[in-house]
């Protein structure tokens, strides 16, 4: 159903097809090159972009990018594997303005850097906020949070 | 969440006298929740918007990693708690993929039944609050009234009227109740001419249309990188939803349209949402003409708990309801991106299994958050009061933005 050589090879590291959906592995450093060869191939819809944390695998984070064209009732998920030491993706931002948000919540919750964003700051916790809740390591319960001091 | 707020660099004040920086919300009662948006005027028109969210967040997806699967259906309804049903829905729909389990077609018209039903009852709570915004105040009684008789009919399938958790996964979580059939069809029935009576209330209403026609245009192409769905793109005449392009629970089944205006503007998404429901009563009558017989639940017992009865009377189905309570269920390694069309616009549900009892993530692409970030370009621009009328019909939830 879905073409599979949307993308130049060489910007692929992987490809997969499970459970009817299209899954590619890009370059990291390759990403905005990717997402521009997508946009031009009338993926016009930025879906969202999220990370998983593969704690304490390494590399730890894969930057999850969801894509869909509204034209061609097509769905592609690009994956972007980066480390956890000082985690970093070029932003998506400058390709579709969509990214904006979602990549504010990623930077956010995560603490992935995605450099050349506008405007990187906490878009779910406040600012004074010290480090990062959805990373594997950061404990669910048992957060202590003084309200007057702030 | 931010704190603090960076003005403007000096060289752009500059061209203007004065400039004010309004902070509205986050307890603004047009913001229908705890949305603030800071606003630099000029004057009574907007310059620059600035939303800032994440007063309501309270960390769903991390605590979705710390429950079971079957656990997580809860939390699901605390998402968008207008469109639980649907949030149930998406989850299952996600976790049933990972299982590749097969549903059973009672359950599955169920479903869409109960999507419907939630799909009125949330554009009865926004047309309510939306004209009420904008100063129409009998319109928000008489849609509360109707959305009474849904939340009851909710209760009477789950026992709760909001937090319902009845879409679980592999089927539901009950047998219908006795008498359901009568109590959905007198109340479908009736529906048709009660969105008679609030486009009557609204249709003709001068200072309604003085409010919504011409207000809150954007560029289609502008909607789609921003990344706006449902009715505020199907408004800009795009027929963007997933019922038709990607059928689920058996969509494909049934026979109905998708409105769509060309306006795209407030009235457009207005106008859009009531044709929406017409066209969900018509859904919700086809379900209960072509409901088949058969069981609400897949037979896949190592991962469905049985039945009460069987649980109590069958060694087999005792020892899978342990095992089921204390282990949890294991989903096959995989990953999955769920798609439907929320009464608000594309849901989606990432759901990451490693093999394990609990899944490794659960990512919401949420429609308030995706629709949220447009308002800016929407309200720049205009006045303070058509910023009121455009967040109404961008009808977002924060519970559902924030998360």
């Amino acid at each position: 159903m879905l073409p599979e050589n949307l993308l130049d090879p060489s910007l692929v590291l992987n490809t997969s097809t499970a459970l009817d959906e299209l899954t590619l592995e890009i370059v990291p450093e390759k990403i905005l090159e990717a997402l521009r060869a997508l946009k031009a191939q009338k993926f016009e819809r930025f879906v969202s972009v999220t990370a998983v944390d593969r704690y304490p695998m390494e590399p730890r984070f894969e930057v999850v990018y969801h894509m869909q064209s509204v034209a061609r009732n097509l769905r592609v998920r690009l994956k972007c594997r980066v480390t956890g030491d000082n985690p970093k993706i070029a932003s998506a931002t400058v390709v579709y303005a969509a990214a904006n948000w979602y990549e504010r919540e990623a930077f956010d919750l995560f603490g992935i850097d995605f450099e050349g964003h506008p405007n990187l700051t906490r878009i779910m916790m406040p600012d004074f906020w010290q480090g990062h809740p959805l990373r594997r390591d950061y404990p669910v319960h048992g957060h202590k949070y003084d309200y007057k001091s702030e | 969440m931010s704190h603090t707020i960076t003005a403007e660099p000096e060289e752009k004040q500059s061209s203007h006298t004065r400039r004010m920086t309004l902070n509205m919300g986050p307890q603004h009662p047009s913001t229908h929740g705890v949305l603030r948006v800071v606003l630099e005027l000029d004057g009574e028109s907007i310059f620059k918007a600035t939303p800032d969210i994440g007063f309501l967040h309270t960390g769903i997806e991390k605590q979705c990693e710390a429950l079971n699967w079957h656990q997580v259906i809860t939390l699901t309804d605390r998402v968008d708690y207008l469109a639980n049903l649907s949030n149930n829905l998406c989850y299952s729909l996600a976790v049933e993929k990972l299982l590749q389990m097969e549903i059973p077609p009672k359950a599955q018209y169920l479903r869409v039944l109960l999507a419907e039903l939630t799909r009125i009852n949330s554009h009865l709570v926004w047309l309510g609050t939306h004209a009420l915004d904008i100063g129409a105040m009998t319109v928000f009684f008489l849609c509360f009234r109707e959305r009474e008789d849904i939340l009851r009919l909710f209760e009477m399938f789950s026992g709760q009227r909001l937090m319902t958790s009845y879409i679980r996964i592999g089927g539901l979580a009950l047998e219908p109740p006795r008498g359901w059939e009568k109590r959905v069809k007198t109340f479908i029935d009736g529906l048709p001419s009660k969105i008679d009576e609030y486009e009557s209330l609204l249709n003709t209403n001068p200072i309604w249309l003085k409010r919504t026609k011409g207000v809150g245009k954007i560029s289609v192409e502008e909607m789609l990188e921003i990344g706006l769905t449902g009715p505020c793109i199907r408004g800009a005449g795009i027929p963007f939803d997933a019922r038709k392009m990607t059928p689920y629970s058996s969509y494909e089944k049934f026979q109905f349209e998708v409105p769509t205006s060309t306006d795209n503007d407030v009235y457009a998404r207005y106008e859009c949402r009531v044709r929406e429901m017409r066209e969900s009563a018509k859904i919700v009558q086809q379900a209960m003409a072509g409901m088949p017989e058969g069981p609400v639940q897949a037979d896949a017992p190592k991962a469905v708990l049985p039945e009460r009865e069987r649980m109590k009377t069958q060694m087999e189905s005792l020892i899978y309801h342990f095992k089921i309570v204390t282990e949890g269920i294991s989903v096959p390694v995989g990953e999955v991106f769920q798609v439907v069309e929320s009464p608000r616009g594309e849901l989606g549900y990432y759901v990451v299994s490693d093999g394990t009892a609990k899944p490794l993530r659960v990512h919401m692409r949420t429609p308030s958050f995706g629709n949220l970030q447009g308002l800016p370009n929407m309200i720049e621009s205009r006045g303070i009061a058509d910023s009121i009328a455009i967040m109404g019909s961008l009808d977002f939830v924060l519970g559902d933005c924030d998360r």
